[in-house]
């Protein structure tokens, strides 16, 4: 069991946070020094792992093949899903990364009496994913609210929009409550299903809890608790100004909050949470399947020194009309 | 090998995207000052503490509004305070500017409450103190 060290280690960043914001010495060095240091771990790590992938050799077409690849114009050709031209994979990849395609084929196997094998669609990882990785990225970009001055206009707008039915003051937000919702489904997910639980490492659980962490902390300050806003937003322009302040007003479980951010980011490019740029450079998503179509030569081939037949029959000329051998060349 | 510039083409847009509240604050020459907020034009102190009214003023105008729409009752005993429930009348009778109090933190904040879809700014009523009374209230009937 992978989970009671999650849970603690988070639990544990959680304490520690809350900790930094009520003691006076500790303030300045959470909410300004930490988060720009997790920053630049993530962009420079981000960049790093990009880099290393992109110094790696690609010799060869290596697609995972979903569909028909292009051959004989009689033979319907699946363009998605074994594009043979770069618009192809442009569009395999566009659903891939917008609506996780690969995930929708997911199936799940069960043993039935019989014994029977049985195979069934298993749609609600996909859709849980789905509805985690939206609602992530509206909540992010909603955050730019506290960073920018003036607020821009599709901040409000996508606000006006997540706040739609405006129920309740602060309006709720819907993409808080999926984001919840989702990431609470994929935890238990892997704690119900004795085979996933199998696999899951400590990895799977730290990433889950602390990213739950970060949204019930989130979600209780706007919710619950509240905070003073002005001093969280003086804070947050303060860091991305470099020229961080850190007002009297801001409450400990902002530092919380600010505190599972910069471990999450600086967590992030080392992690499996590194998929991020990483679905981008995947070989078998990224690469058109043209292997027959055209000829790849293998960029880093060494210039081998070849003896070929025709000169290895040159040199043992004699020695094979001696042996009354058939020659090529006579 | 040969998608190399594509996958730098690539980070460099992500960097660029990440770091754009930068560029736009430097642009903008925003710094981390507050937003400076009208004094209140009566009283030495909100109806409850500053803090708490700074952090959860919404819960109390909700409060006040379930009260009033609710429950039929507009009048409420903070200390040894009675005030009259109510958006208009209370809060913008000390708060007499919504462009340079309530908007201007709102604007801030980056929230735009839709309760003056429905409540007045009194700034808007440019009449005399009958016609502001007859307005302060959304319903009419008005409670002093
Ligand atoms: C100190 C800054 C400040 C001032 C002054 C202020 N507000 Fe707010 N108000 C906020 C913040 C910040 C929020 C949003 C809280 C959040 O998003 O969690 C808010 C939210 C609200 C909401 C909830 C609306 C929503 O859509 O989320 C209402 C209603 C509201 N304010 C009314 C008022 C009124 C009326 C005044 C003027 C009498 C006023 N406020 C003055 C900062 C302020
Ligand atoms: C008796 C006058 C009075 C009334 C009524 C009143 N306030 Fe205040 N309010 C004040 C004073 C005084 C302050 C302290 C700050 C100042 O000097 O402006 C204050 C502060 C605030 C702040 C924090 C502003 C800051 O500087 O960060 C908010 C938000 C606020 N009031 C909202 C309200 C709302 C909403 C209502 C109605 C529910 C209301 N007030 C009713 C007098 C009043
Ligand atoms: C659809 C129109 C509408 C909207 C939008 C609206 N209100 Fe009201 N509100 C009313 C009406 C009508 C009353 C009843 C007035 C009365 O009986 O005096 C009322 C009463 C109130 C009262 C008590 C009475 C008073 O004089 O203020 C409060 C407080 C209040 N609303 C706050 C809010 C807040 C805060 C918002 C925004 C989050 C809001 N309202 C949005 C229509 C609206």
């Amino acid at each position: 069991m992978h989970v009671l060290p999650a849970l603690i280690t988070v639990l544990l960043l959680v304490a520690a946070g809350y900790a930094a914001g009520r003691i006076e010495a500790l303030r300045f060095f959470f909410g300004a020094v930490v988060p720009l240091a997790a920053v630049a771990v993530f962009l420079g790590g981000i960049a790093w792992r990009v880099l290393r992938w992109a110094a790696s050799p690609v010799p060869f077409r290596i697609p995972t093949t979903c569909g028909q690849q292009r051959s004989l114009p009689w033979l319907k050709h699946a363009r998605l899903d074994n594009p043979a031209t770069g618009w192809g994979v442009l569009g395999r990849m566009a659903l891939e990364v917008l609506l996780f395609r690969s995930l929708f084929r997911n199936t799940k196997a069960e043993l039935h009496a019989g014994p029977k094998l049985v195979y069934s669609e298993e749609k609600w990882l996909w859709l849980a994913a789905l509805a985690f990785h939206w609602s992530f990225l509206i909540v992010f970009l909603r955050h730019l609210r506290f960073f920018m001055e003036p607020v821009p206009a599709f901040v409000l707008a996508l606000q006006n929009l997540d706040g739609f039915f405006q129920i309740g003051a602060p309006v709720l937000y819907w993409s808080g409550v999926i984001i919840l919702v989702a990431l609470l489904y994929l935890l238990a997910r892997r704690l119900w299903d004795p085979q996933i639980r199998y696999v899951s490492l400590f990895t799977d659980y730290f990433a889950l809890m602390l990213l739950l962490g970060l949204v019930s902390s989130g979600l209780l300050m706007r919710y619950f608790t509240k905070v003073d806003i002005v001093a969280v937003k003086q804070l947050a322009v303060g860091l991305i100004t470099l020229s961080p302040v850190v007002p009297a007003a801001v409450s400990p479980l902002v530092f919380v909050h600010l505190f599972l951010l910069s471990v999450l980011l600086a967590y992030f490019p080392f992690s499996k949470l590194v998929h991020m740029p990483g679905v981008f450079l995947s070989p078998t998503r990224n690469l058109a399947n043209n292997n027959r179509a055209r000829r790849h030569v293998n960029p880093w081939n060494y210039p081998v020194k070849v003896h070929t037949y025709e000169e290895w029959e040159e040199e043992f000329r004699d020695k094979i009309v001696a042996a009354g051998l058939p020659l090529d060349k006579e | 090998m040969r998608d190399r510039p594509w996958i730098l083409l690539g980070l460099v847009a992500f960097l660029g995207l990440i770091t754009f509240p930068i560029w736009y604050n430097q642009a903008a020459g925003t710094t981390s000052a507050a937003p400076e907020l009208q004094k209140a034009v009566k009283g030495d102190t909100c109806i409850y503490p500053t803090d708490y009214m700074r952090a959860s003023h919404m819960d109390v105008l909700m409060r006040w509004r379930d009260e009033v729409v609710r429950n039929d009752k507009r009048l409420v005993k903070i200390g040894d305070k009675t005030y009259n429930m109510s958006l208009t009348s209370t809060c913008m009778d000390c708060h007499t500017s919504k462009a340079d109090f309530c908007d201007k933190c709102h604007n801030y904040a980056g929230v735009k409450p839709y309760c003056w879809d429905c409540h007045v700014d009194p700034a808007l009523l440019k009449g005399g103190a009958g016609e502001r009374a007859a307005l302060r209230a959304p319903g009419g009937q008005h409670v002093d």
